[in-house]
């Protein structure tokens, strides 16, 4: 009597994969591609909190405007600071204007120069400008309310600060894009190096398939499958362990972010989402190209 | 036996009426080491049964090698089913391997898969889906009298089985061609007399077949005609079809 048949129809019988697990060299794989994705996802979150700061202080500095007052002969700088407030703040797209006091100045220069010197100093007489965040007025507007009040001001819009702020912001976007990039090629490259080792490893799979009537397309579909598999566990694997320390770091932060100068959301955290799929992909087309290049030198 | 051919994506043989295997002049060498096959030429008629004898190192397997396409000769002309295979694309042998069936030397088992899916894995790589193939592989594996093993894994068999299996792999997709690499080689007498007899009838059933052999026992006892190979040069042709 014969054993039983394999049953595909009756039960959940499939043939057994191709290629044999190999614990010991595909854990180190694992690990290592968990861990470029665990760095990949946590540049990609830190990406978002540093792209927020960035725009926040954007933000800031653009709704601002400060004016130096120079007063008149016959008058004092109090007035001619009260003076320009009012007038600046008639202007189309200034939300608010205050002459800053001679008490909140000295505070402010206070650190730099210490108490002894400030009684002695000529303090600046400043206007600060709020401007309307939808709207807000530009630099040559308040000069000419300025001028057609007839009060001598030079107007500062922090745009020095804020190309400065946006040199800064787009860096670290580049530099976090640069990250993930290199991330995704370290990882194309380990699996490219693992699917030669796997090759190597499993030379006599190969040739009995190539030998059996197997096309290139169908043996590196075996490889390409496997590591495609093997990454996306490990990528799966990185994004929890990233998504976990970056929501430790918010928490630890005040769950501000990973502190006041980094604020991250909670939304932020889906960003690690697509790893897996990316890292699957990345390994797959690794996997595929290195198998038809290898192929391609055989008869 | 009924085993089913090819898979239905499989591009349909070229028509082909002449010799299924000819060698015209064929050389052979291995990097820059003197060839190991000189001047071989001979042809395989359709549905003939031949022995491939001579001394070890004579070049058998790479005769066999060349025709199963795991090398390309250095020189000379191969033809298989009609076609050189020099001038096919790459893309193209696939499709004539799937007319071979080899059984190695060394079998080439896959360790990791049952017997039955040893056995299976030309229909597989083929595209044939398992539902398809099932009965037939069963079949196939009771006509060599591995019915009852079919769930074992190939360490676990003996010689015997092993061969047989092999044998099951290198005819389940009803090639045109069979070529077998010393298949007795590693049996006793009576598991060789019982192999033979196999490929006889597979070659009734209308295969070519050619058997590599160095059991002179074995192949004068068949009364089938001879290929002899020395030192690379084939020199003897006894017995074969004019």
């Amino acid at each position: 009597m014969s054993a039983p048949v394999p049953s595909p129809a009756g039960g959940r019988w499939k043939p057994a994969p191709l290629l044999p697990r190999d614990d010991a060299r595909e854990t180190a794989l694992l690990f290592v591609i968990a861990v470029l994705c665990f760095l990949a996802c946590l540049a990609a979150v830190t990406a978002l909190a540093s792209d927020r700061a960035a725009q926040g202080w954007s933000r800031e500095i653009r709704g601002e405007a400060t004016v130096q007052v120079r007063p008149a002969l016959n008058e004092t700088g109090s007035a001619a600071a009260a003076r320009a407030a009012e007038a600046l703040a008639g202007v189309p797209g200034v939300a608010e204007a205050a002459a800053l006091e001679r008490e909140k100045a000295e505070a402010l220069l206070r650190p730099w120069l210490g108490d002894a010197v400030l009684d002695d100093l000529p303090v600046p007489h400043l206007v600060t400008v709020t401007l309307d965040p939808v709207t807000p007025a530009s630099s040559q507007d308040l000069r000419a309310a300025l001028r057609r009040a007839g009060i001598d001001g030079v107007v500062d819009d922090h745009g020095r600060w804020l190309k400065d702020v946006e040199r800064s912001a787009a860096l670290v976007r580049v530099a976090a894009l640069a990250l993930f990039a290199l991330m995704a090629a370290a990882a194309g490259a380990v699996i490219a190096f693992a699917t030669r080792a796997g090759m190597a490893a499993r030379r006599d799979v190969v040739e009995v398939l190539h030998l059996t009537g197997a096309k290139d397309d169908f043996i590196a579909a075996v490889f390409q499958g496997r590591f495609a598999r093997l990454a996306a566990e490990a990528g799966l694997y990185g994004a929890l362990a990233a998504a976990a320390v970056a929501a430790i770091l918010k928490l630890a932060g005040g769950g501000g972010g990973f502190g006041p100068a980094l604020p991250m959301h909670w939304a932020d955290l889906a960003a690690v989402s697509p790893c897996p799929l990316v890292a699957a992909t990345v390994a797959a087309v690794a996997a595929r190209m290195t198998t038809l290049r290898l192929l391609r030198g055989t008869p | 036996m009924s085993s089913k051919a090819a898979a239905p994506s499989e591009p349909p043989p070229s028509p082909s009426t002449g010799p299924v295997v000819r060698f015209e002049t064929v050389g052979l060498r291995y990097g820059r080491e003197p060839e190991v096959l000189k001047d071989v030429g001979f042809t395989l008629a359709p549905g003939s049964f031949h022995f491939l004898t001579g001394a070890s190192g004579a070049g058998k397997s790479s005769l066999l090698k060349l025709i199963y396409l795991a090398l390309k000769p250095s020189r000379g002309r191969v033809e298989l089913f009609g076609q050189d295979v020099e001038r096919l694309p790459r893309a193209d042998l696939p499709f004539l391997r799937r007319r071979i069936g080899v059984v190695f030397q060394e079998f080439r088992l896959l360790d990791h898969l049952s017997a039955f899916d040893n056995a299976a894995l030309p229909l597989r790589v083929a595209g044939q889906k398992p539902a398809a193939y099932r009965d037939d592989v069963a079949e196939l594996l009771a006509w060599v009298g591995l019915g009852k093993r079919m769930h074992a894994m190939p360490p676990t068999l003996s010689g015997g089985e092993k061969q047989r299996l092999a044998i099951a792999r290198a005819v389940v997709g009803r090639p045109e061609l069979l070529l077998a690499d010393e298949p007795t080689g590693n049996v006793d007498h009576e598991m060789g007399l019982r192999i033979l007899r196999l490929l006889v009838e597979l070659n009734r059933l209308g295969t070519t077949v050619l058997i590599a052999s160095h059991d002179q026992e074995l192949v004068r006892g068949s009364g089938m005609p001879v290929l002899h190979l020395e030192k690379g040069r084939l020199t003897r042709r006894e017995g074969a079809p004019a």
